[in-house]
């Protein structure tokens, strides 16, 4: 473990705590988008060039732009009286408690058993584009028509409706 | 140093605890659109895990893992579109995004 990964991680966690425990919905925003820079670095540091430029356009591009833009349009900055967090929330953080000690000690009682590659893998964009249209055309058109209707869903969904009150 | 002797594990261990991040924010917080970035951290977690285990794979050169992260970030993104679009049209009817106001439809 390079202390590369230390800092990365310790950056990325602090993201996205900030992201889930700010009082601010824009401050929320924001720590998320940190969040994401993170996970975009730690795959370049997977050697994923490829992954981390996508998750950069993507999430940081065009998904945060997308829930800042949410949180304006639907005046989240407000923050409310009764507290940002519901009444159950202990449940749901013993739940999510759980959850991460189920999944880490799954890890380490695995970790010996774990594939442990050290050769860096050679993985062109050239290699990945052949994939695309060989392979994987299949998906790669399913995730267009998706893609296509989920676009056309939002946009829908979130139209002003005849004769709607406004 | 820490005991965890692969790098994947300890790959896999910040996933899990990303994915604890995403699944606390998504079950403690009023507002929708916190409960979306929640599930968008959750997501990203599974991706990082997803990357994480192509990378140390004995066959990188099949891109198996690499193409399901790429097309779980596509997916994810028009999930995000939906989602927000469904929270905007919420707040249209209701005038909030107040998880625990939304309470028409409780038996």
């Amino acid at each position: 473990m390079s202390p590369v990964f230390y800092i990365l991680a310790a950056f990325t966690v602090a993201g996205g705590l900030a992201a889930v425990l700010l009082k601010n919905t824009v401050h929320c925003a924001l720590a998320l988008t940190v969040a994401f820079a993170g996970l975009a670095l730690l795959f370049l540091n997977l050697d994923a060039q490829f992954v981390g430029f996508a998750q950069i356009l993507i999430y940081i591009g065009a998904v945060a732009i997308l829930v800042v833009f949410a949180i304006l349009l639907t005046r989240g900055t407000e923050t409310p009286r009764e507290g940002v967090f519901s009444r159950s929330w202990l449940a749901g953080l013993v739940i999510a408690a759980c959850v991460f000690s189920a999944l880490g000690w799954a890890v380490l009682e695995s970790a010996r058993a774990l594939p442990h590659e050290t050769a860096v893998p050679s993985v062109t964009v050239h290699d990945i584009g052949a994939a695309l249209l060989g392979r994987y055309v299949l998906p790669l058109e399913i995730v267009a028509l998706l893609l296509t209707s989920a676009t056309i869903g939002a946009v829908i969904v979130a139209m002003h409706e005849k004769g709607s009150a406004h | 140093m820490t005991p965890v002797a692969s790098p994947l594990a300890g790959y896999l261990l910040l996933a899990a605890l990303l994915f604890a991040i995403g699944l606390a924010g998504a079950l403690t917080r009023r507002n929708a659109i916190l409960v979306l970035i929640g599930i968008e951290l959750m997501l990203n977690a599974a991706n990082l895990n997803l990357v994480a285990f192509w990378r140390f794979s004995p066959h990188p050169e099949a891109l198996t893992g690499m193409m399901f992260a790429i097309f779980s970030i596509a997916v994810a993104a028009a999930e995000a579109a939906v989602g927000l679009g469904l929270v905007i049209s919420i707040y249209r009817h209701a005038q909030t995004t107040d998880l625990d106001q939304m309470n028409r439809m409780k038996g």
